[in-house]
């Protein structure tokens, strides 16, 4: 159990609309992720959802009965701060045993239950340190831990990854989505990273200015981003939008055609431009091209790829997956 | 790394600071020791000569020591339990946002400027004059006879104003301690289900243990030594002579300074006991 359905929900501090009218639903079990520019009302949204803000107007249902008015502790869900917001004087042990205790369980159970978590988190060897003397990654299993003990319906993570290195992010990033996997309990997930939300979300939700632009699987999404901003915002690096004469033949005021889409040749080619500067990943080298008319183009080559800077190079788009756009910016479908 | 020269030479440069501090410390002690073993009445007599542990044993067997040094640890006690609670309420009071924040703070600040002195004359004058007494005028428009707050309940009166005097200190420090709580911590337990109470309990009350360990050692190392406020309204009659006040009395009122220096040793040894015991309840809170 943990559906949530937001219906025509709305956030304003004094007068600013923070969110639009907006209707959500996330299934039982789904991994959504928010994802927006910083700014867009992804976290006012995760927090409207726990009820640490109140909406201003609209209707929240969890489990299919009206908990607008809830209060936090009684809407059946945990949630992960960015700041972790560990309590810095309790031990580990006491940390994730705080909801246990506030639930009033007794201290036999919450041992046994703390003791689980910890084995599922790799925590037991830290059970009896402070928050203070272990590292970001470790604080960060606390913190979810303290989440998992209580068997929400749906955890909430607010930016969880964004204070951690960034390899312990990519290890964090499988770590959680392995926890989805094993608990199978919804997760709601808010992030500016589009790479997190690509390789984790069963289920995306684009925002920006407080307005869903589109939500849909990350395949979904790649394939088929509903208008310019979701089509500039999803994928890495960014598809490269395109506008004036060369859109125009194809009838569209925006053409987009990501990195990933172009054919590169040393001759010929549909548009020839000079290399600027080239990112050898190894596996991949990233090329900025200038072409005459158009802009500045970025592509992916194979990492072999002889082009060096100052090069003329030819790029062919994919015919079959240039996007285009009309004037109002929305995906004309083909 | 600091090599042998370098740490010499810090020594060094530290040496002045170090002995000057020292000087100013030891000079005055070694003088009340040495005075505390002597007969010394300037106005009969003079020094006259050495008298071993006679004026401690005269101090200890004078019947006002026992109950100078009860009177001294309730005053103590009184006024930090006051501030100390109050404290805490104020403090989560004015971290309340609200209008005129700034001049709340100000005002609640203010008592501590006023000397105290003069605050304890106001407060005896002003409010608690038996017949023009603010008090007074209340108690009669209720119909009840006014409290003679002085003689009345004089240790009542006197924690009272010394409190006054002391709560705005409390409140200034753990307001700043307030306010640097992470607001995320308390919106965390409130999702794990922790109701106002308990959140004050476990994750404010903790928040707030090293300035609350900062205003008892301060305010005791203070209050030991209070004098003003009992010189200028009650002249230790009623119950009121702190240890300090009997000190005082000895030396000015009876001009015997080899009793009063003795005095003064006990002073510094119940101080000292006072601070051992509040290291040990509470200045675990300064080591994390």
């Amino acid at each position: 159990m943990g559906s949530i359905t937001l219906k025509k929900v709305t956030k304003s501090f004094d007068k600013t609309e923070v969110i639009r009218p907006l209707d959500l639903q996330i299934d039982d079990g789904e991994f959504v992720v928010f994802v927006g520019p910083s700014g867009c009302g992804k976290s006012t949204l995760l927090r409207l959802i726990a009820g640490l803000e109140d909406i201003t107007s609209g209707s929240i249902e969890i489990n299919g009965t009206d908990a607008t008015s809830v209060p936090p502790a009684k809407r059946g869900l945990a949630m992960v701060f960015q700041s972790y917001a560990l309590y810095p004087h309790m031990s580990v042990r006491k940390n994730i045993a705080f909801p246990l205790k506030m639930a009033g369980l007794d201290k036999k159970e919450r041992e046994k239950k703390v003791t689980d978590a910890a084995a599922v988190l790799n925590l037991t060897d830290y059970l009896d340190r402070r928050p203070g003397q272990l590292s970001g990654g470790q604080r960060q299993r606390v913190a979810i831990g303290r989440a998992i003990v209580r068997e929400p319906d749906a955890f909430l993570f607010d930016e969880p990854l964004s204070n951690l290195d960034a390899a312990l992010r990519g290890n964090m990033r499988l770590e959680i989505a392995e926890l989805h996997q094993t608990l199978a309990t919804t997760m709601i997930y808010v992030t500016h990273d589009q790479v997190e939300a690509m390789t984790m979300a069963d289920k995306i939700v684009v925002l920006q200015a407080g307005v869903i632009e589109q939500v849909g699987s990350p395949m979904d999404l790649y394939r088929e981003p509903a208008n310019v901003f979701v089509a500039g915002f999803i994928g890495s690096p960014a598809m490269n939008l395109i506008e004036g004469p060369e859109a125009k033949s194809r009838g569209a005021k925006t053409i987009g055609v990501r990195p990933e889409h172009f054919d590169l040749s040393m001759d010929g080619g549909e548009w020839r431009g000079v290399v600027g500067v080239s990112e050898h990943l190894g596996s991949d080298t990233f090329l900025r091209v200038e072409v005459e008319g158009i802009g500045t183009l970025t592509a992916r080559a194979d990492g072999e790829f002889p082009a060096r800077h100052g090069d003329t190079v030819g790029l062919t788009p994919d015919p079959e997956r240039i996007h285009r756009f009309d004037e109002a910016g929305l995906r004309i479908s083909s | 790394m600091a090599t042998q020269h370098s740490r010499s030479a810090a020594r060094m440069m530290m040496a002045p600071a170090v002995i000057l501090l020292l000087g100013w410390m030891l000079v005055p002690l070694t003088m009340t020791l040495w005075f505390s073993f002597r007969k010394y009445l300037p106005l009969r007599g003079g020094d006259m000569g050495w008298v071993g542990f006679d004026n401690y044993v005269s101090f200890f067997n004078s019947s006002s020591f026992w109950p100078s040094i009860q009177t001294t640890l309730l005053i103590v006690g009184g006024v930090l339990i006051i501030t100390v609670v109050f404290g805490v309420l104020l403090a989560l009071l004015l971290d309340q946002p609200m209008w005129g924040q700034g001049i709340v703070r100000i005002l609640v600040i203010a008592p501590f400027f006023v000397m105290p002195t003069v605050s304890a004359l106001v407060w005896k004058n002003i409010f608690m004059d038996p017949v023009n007494g603010l008090f007074a005028h209340l108690w009669k428009f209720f119909g009840a006879t006014p409290v003679v707050w002085m003689s009345q309940a004089s240790m009542e009166s006197i924690i009272l104003i010394v409190s006054w005097q002391w709560l705005p200190f409390a409140t200034l420090i753990l307001l700043t301690a307030t306010q640097s709580l992470d607001s995320e911590q308390l919106e965390a337990s409130e999702i794990d289900g922790a109701r106002p109470l308990q959140r004050f309990f476990y994750i404010i009350l903790p928040h707030l243990g090293r300035a609350l360990t900062i205003v008892i050692l301060i305010q005791t190392i203070f209050l030991l030594a209070i004098f003003a406020e009992i010189f200028v309204t009650t002249g230790g009659a009623f119950g009121t002579k702190t240890l300090s006040y009997l000190v005082f009395q000895r030396v000015l009122e009876s001009q015997n300074i080899g009793l009063g220096s003795a005095g003064g040793i006990y002073a510094v040894i119940l101080a000292n006991i006072v601070a051992i015991f509040l290291m040990r309840i509470v200045g675990k809170n300064l080591d994390t």
